[in-house]
């Protein structure tokens, strides 16, 4: 297999599209959406890590079984975050906010 | 292109071995992500829990110089790119160049991180016994703190312990001030294992530089650059996440 060669010219607008990608994340934190600022912080941080990954790690122009290890770390993440988030989230009736014991009482 | 270089016993060609070398960084990288991912976990769970806490201690942050390190860093990816495009097409002194241009922007970062750090110190920032989440507010001179900046830090303040205390009656300045503790335990631990894995890249970027001015790197022999890039390439997503989650969440309040 012979190896893909990108161009200077791709890398460049790559570089642009995350400059871009980071002024729109600067630009929508300071916007109050209550919940919704952190879903676009962390969509934009995979946008741009996703075109990191695909063009700047050349994954775009990998065989299979490159891919076969991003799915993996993908998806390994994925388990480790969903059943530890489940399980803090289910282990007091308060959820994930602070537990009452976390709470001292200081004398003034 | 034919490859070139010493073949070892256990690959049938170099273009294999070549390929092995990739995948093993791959490899190596999904484990990096699991490593890093446990830090995210830990940060997200405590960013909930305390989350007026974390608030406060993420708006203490610099966003000019987290965002400068952000432009930084990402225009080191580019010529980490291309210094990797530059040995495939084999012009030996742009592969130089864009190695040397790699550093200097990593070295521009940490110098950055230093200041950014310094300032977190010399604002009783970092935690342990003289930690002081309003010692800016106390002390606004010592910060360069003045009027509506002022105003506004003292507001949060007293706003984020209002807040916390509907949940938690009785929380107070004192809890806000031992959670805030958390925010920066992980700031810190989170950036510093980051700038940990800078300071390693900038290693073999140095080693890349020597083996380049030796006329080692062409379009027959350029594994080391492609496989220190893919390194440095995932230092940088790294970054990607803990600008905003660090820096940024919390700025609309």
């Amino acid at each position: 297999m012979s190896e893909h060669i990108a161009s200077p010219k791709m890398y460049v607008g790559i570089f642009l599209a995350l400059m871009i990608c980071t002024g729109a994340t600067v630009w929508a934190a300071y916007i109050n959406l209550g919940q919704m600022n952190i879903v676009i912080a962390l969509a934009i941080a995979t946008l741009k890590a996703t075109l990191v990954v695909l063009f700047f790690m050349h994954a775009k122009y990998s065989p299979g079984r490159t891919h076969l290890v991003i799915i993996c770390a993908v998806f390994w993440l994925g388990i480790m975050l969903a059943l530890t988030l489940s399980d803090y989230e289910t282990r007091q009736k308060e959820g994930l906010r602070i537990p009452p014991s976390a709470v001292r009482v200081y004398n003034a | 292109m034919q490859r070139t270089g010493e073949l070892y016993g256990q690959f049938e060609t170099l273009e294999q071995q070549k390929e092995t070398a990739t995948l093993g960084m791959w490899i190596f990288l999904t484990t990096e992500v699991l490593f890093f991912g446990g830090l995210f976990m830990t940060y997200t769970i405590n960013r909930h829990a305390y989350s007026a806490a974390f608030g406060v201690g993420g708006n203490t942050l610099d966003l000019k110089l987290g965002g400068l390190n952000t432009v930084v860093l990402i225009l080191s990816s580019l010529t980490m790119a291309m210094s990797v495009w530059a040995a495939q097409i084999g012009k030996k002194k742009q592969i130089t160049g864009f190695l040397i241009a790699t550093l200097l922007l990593g070295c521009v970062f940490l110098g950055v991180k230093a200041v950014e750090y310094k300032q977190k110190y010399d604002h009783h920032l970092i935690p342990g016994r003289n930690f002081d989440i309003a010692f800016c507010v106390n002390n606004p001179s010592a910060c360069g703190l003045s009027g509506k900046a002022l105003e506004d830090e003292q507001k949060e303040i007293a706003e984020a312990v209002k807040a916390e205390d509907k949940n938690n009656p009785g929380y107070g300045l004192a809890n806000l001030n031992s959670h805030a503790q958390l925010y920066f335990s992980l700031y810190f631990g989170m950036t510093g294992l980051h700038a940990l894995h800078m300071i390693i890249g900038a290693g073999l970027l140095l080693w890349l530089l020597k083996e380049s001015l030796a006329q080692r790197f062409g379009p027959g022999y350029n594994t080391p650059v492609e496989v220190t890039g893919l390194y440095w390439h995932f230092v940088d997503i790294v970054w990607i996440y803990l600008f905003p989650l660090l820096y940024l969440i919390d700025r609309h309040n």
